[in-house]
């Protein structure tokens, strides 16, 4: 009989991953880079934009912080994948980008959606799975769109939609348009098949594209150093591609480096391949426990919180008062409750509406 | 009326369609320097140049969402997969994308594109290469499922599927691009997405098949000819919508049906053919309908399991016997 060579205990996988090894101590998943040292001004921003940015951040946090307490009470079903913690990439990134460059995500998409047009009302009515939300009620949490306002939507298939954020590029550049996309994945989109094709044939074409990891450290609940080896923004290395690590819990340096960027695809219709490093603090859904990680590790990084930070930095820039805060805070309150009022008003759709929006023709004889 | 091998009617009707849209581009392995893998685009590099005639890497799930990104955002591609048996791989892009993009998004989407390319086997090409797709895609709501079987079929409803703002997925096969007929040359001549045709009018047996099938239908129709055995062919041409209407009427006519697909027996459009019309003629029936599909295996290589495989005339006749009480 073969001597068994090895105990069973002795094979393992353990992932060498990205190098960061935590041994039971609470270091950040992924290294920050420094952010921007340079003021709104210095960057071509006006006092009321900023005060904006902090008003658009804020909206998505509260709409969000809301959405899951309606969830928790059971207002609404399907998955609740919250944003919370990356706010400054969504919004960053539509202040440095056209009104008509395209915006495509996967489905951590609230934030996205809210920036980018959908309205509060729209939004809440859309998790609420109500006729007047922005897909109608036949999205929910993971497909806010807004094509009008060329947000072309959240996806629900991990890295599934990368390839489309590739197709939309080619089209401007087909159509010589001028507009910049900006593909949003997570970093546990990384490993997937779909995004290495797409690099290639984008760096290959020449596709006015930005593909931008939003890496907040965890693909579900694997650890970014437990899902992937070496680090993220370097497959842009096997391309050849333009690439970039950002900081992404600082609203300002997000969009200095996109808008940098943008202008860098736009005039030389060439991809780029964009790492931002940030936090949710989140599950990565409501039925997650986040036993993955330590409350410790989730304190670090709530001190970097990026609304916090946008907000200090209009008081220490005296752009507005403590007053002003609270001023905007209950104002976004009042849209978010009137939001959440709107979807419970609002009526779900007709039954009738299960045919609708399947094909072109209204006259489509369906199979029964 | 011309007549056009089967690949020449496809390429009709593409470079007809990008003469008078620019927004039509072809994108696939081999389409333009190569000319085509089955020589469909020959040409076509030529006339439209490397902005409309697009080769891609050997990367079926990515060029394939490329395709549908470019559809949603204005586009009108035509994606060639080599064979359809290559495009499992963009089966994501296809199943869970196109197909659910425009309902997802309460309509705020269009998505005019068209998949096509050869489907189910070819010559002893082995296990891998020789499927049949048409009824999976068509299992999906969102996709309008095409396998046509002669060359003016091709080109009236390539054209009609170029036209369409749906996905559509258009199937050719491999074996049959040098299969020559007649075809109309006129601008303007389509088919309508979702007509079947009667083929072969008869009076004692409706038997219905599509693609390649249909030449098989038809080899035993005419030997059936030869025994007083008169056969009515209905090619339905759309497997997705699917024309029951043509398919009912022949049946209350001849009172007996034979299916003939090129699919395995489970879940295949014979399957769903079959139990359509015990809901809708079964009054009309003098016999359970008979299908002859594949067997429920893999292709075989060696030649004499590879004949065996594949439906063949004498099945077709064996089926008509049983339907008719003759043998």
């Amino acid at each position: 009989m073969a001597k068994k060579k090895k105990n069973a205990e002795e094979v393992s996988f353990t992932p060498t991953g990205t190098g960061i090894r935590t041994n039971g101590e609470i270091i950040r998943s992924t290294e920050l880079p420094d952010p921007t040292d340079k003021n709104h001004d210095d960057l071509g921003l006006s006092d009321d934009d900023v005060v904006d940015m902090f008003e658009q951040m804020y909206l998505q946090r509260r709409f969000e912080e809301r959405a899951m307490q309606m969830y928790q009470k059971g207002k609404f079903g399907g998955f609740l994948h919250l944003y919370m913690g990356q706010e400054a990439i969504s919004t960053g990134t539509t202040y440095a980008l056209n009104a008509d460059d395209d915006i495509i995500t996967a489905y951590r998409d609230h934030g996205w959606g809210l920036v980018r047009g959908v309205s509060p009302k729209e939004g809440m009515a859309e998790l609420y799975g109500k006729v007047t939300g922005c897909s109608k009620g036949k999205g929910g949490s993971m497909h806010f769109a807004n094509v009008d306002e060329h947000f072309w939507g959240g996806y629900g298939i991990v890295g599934g939609h990368i390839p489309l954020g590739g197709g939309i590029a080619f089209a401007n550049k087909y159509k010589q348009n001028g507009r910049v996309t900006a593909c949003f994945l997570g970093d546990g989109a990384v490993p997937q098949g779909a995004l290495h094709e797409t690099l290639n044939m984008s760096q290959n074409w020449g596709l006015p594209c930005i593909y931008a990891v939003e890496n907040n450290g965890y693909a579900m609940g694997t650890a970014v150093h437990r899902h992937s080896t070496g680090e993220i923004v370097d497959r842009a290395d096997g391309f050849d591609m333009k690439k970039m690590v950002i900081n992404g819990m600082d609203v300002l340096t997000v969009y200095e480096k996109m808008k940098e960027i943008a202008e860098d695809v736009r005039e030389n219709s060439e991809p780029w391949f964009v790492e931002i490093r940030t936090y949710r603090y989140r599950g990565h859904s409501m039925s997650d426990p986040m036993k993955y990680r330590s409350k410790e590790e989730l304190e670090e990084y709530e001190k970097l919180d990026p609304v916090e930070r946008i907000k200090n930095y209009l008081l220490d820039e005296d752009i507005i008062d403590d007053d002003k805060v609270e001023e905007i805070k209950d104002s976004v309150e009042d849209t978010v409750m009137e939001a959440i009022d709107f979807a419970e008003e609002s009526d779900f759709p007709e039954k009738e509406a299960l045919y609708d929006h399947m094909f072109a023709e209204d006259d489509y004889p369906f199979h029964t | 009326m011309a007549e056009l091998q089967f690949r020449e009617a496809i390429r009709a009707a593409i470079d007809e369609e990008m003469g008078q849209d620019e927004d039509i581009f072809v994108m696939g392995e081999e389409v333009a320097e190569y000319d085509g893998a089955y020589k469909v685009t020959e040409g076509l590099l030529d006339k439209y140049g490397s902005k409309r005639m697009i080769d891609t890497p050997i990367s079926e799930l990515g060029f394939a969402g490329i395709g549908v990104g470019a559809a949603m955002n204005g586009l009108r591609p035509i994606v060639e997969f080599m064979t359809f048996n290559f495009a499992v791989l963009a089966a994501d892009q296809i199943i869970n994308h196109a197909s659910k993009v425009r309902y997802m998004t309460g309509g705020q989407v269009e998505i005019p594109i068209v998949f096509r390319g050869p489907n189910a086997s070819a010559g002893q090409l082995s296990a891998t290469h020789s499927v049949s797709y048409d009824a999976m895609y068509a299992h999906f709501p969102g996709l309008k499922v095409i396998y046509t079987s002669e060359p003016a079929d091709a080109k009236g409803l390539l054209k009609s599927a170029i036209r369409d703002d749906n996905p559509v997925l258009f199937m050719e096969s491999e074996q049959m691009y040098g299969l020559k007929g007649e075809v109309p040359e006129e601008d303007d001549f389509t088919i309508p997405i979702g007509k079947a045709k009667v083929k072969r009018e008869g009076s004692d047996v409706t038997v219905v098949a599509h693609g390649k099938m249909y030449h098989v239908a038809t080899q035993a129709a005419e030997q059936l000819a030869k025994e007083d055995v008169d056969v009515e062919i209905i090619d339905p041409r759309t497997v997705k919508p699917l024309d029951m209407e043509t398919i009912v009427k022949s049946i209350r006519k001849t009172n007996r049906c034979v299916i003939v697909d090129e699919a395995h027996p489970f879940g295949g459009l014979a399957a769903e053919v079959g139990y359509l019309i015990q809901r809708e003629a079964f009054d009309y029936l003098d016999a359970p309908v008979q299908r002859v599909t594949l067997p429920d295996t893999n292709a075989p290589f060696a030649k004499n399991l590879f004949d065996e495989w594949l439906p063949s005339p004498d099945q077709v006749i064996d089926a008509v016997n049983t339907v008719t009480y003759r043998k």
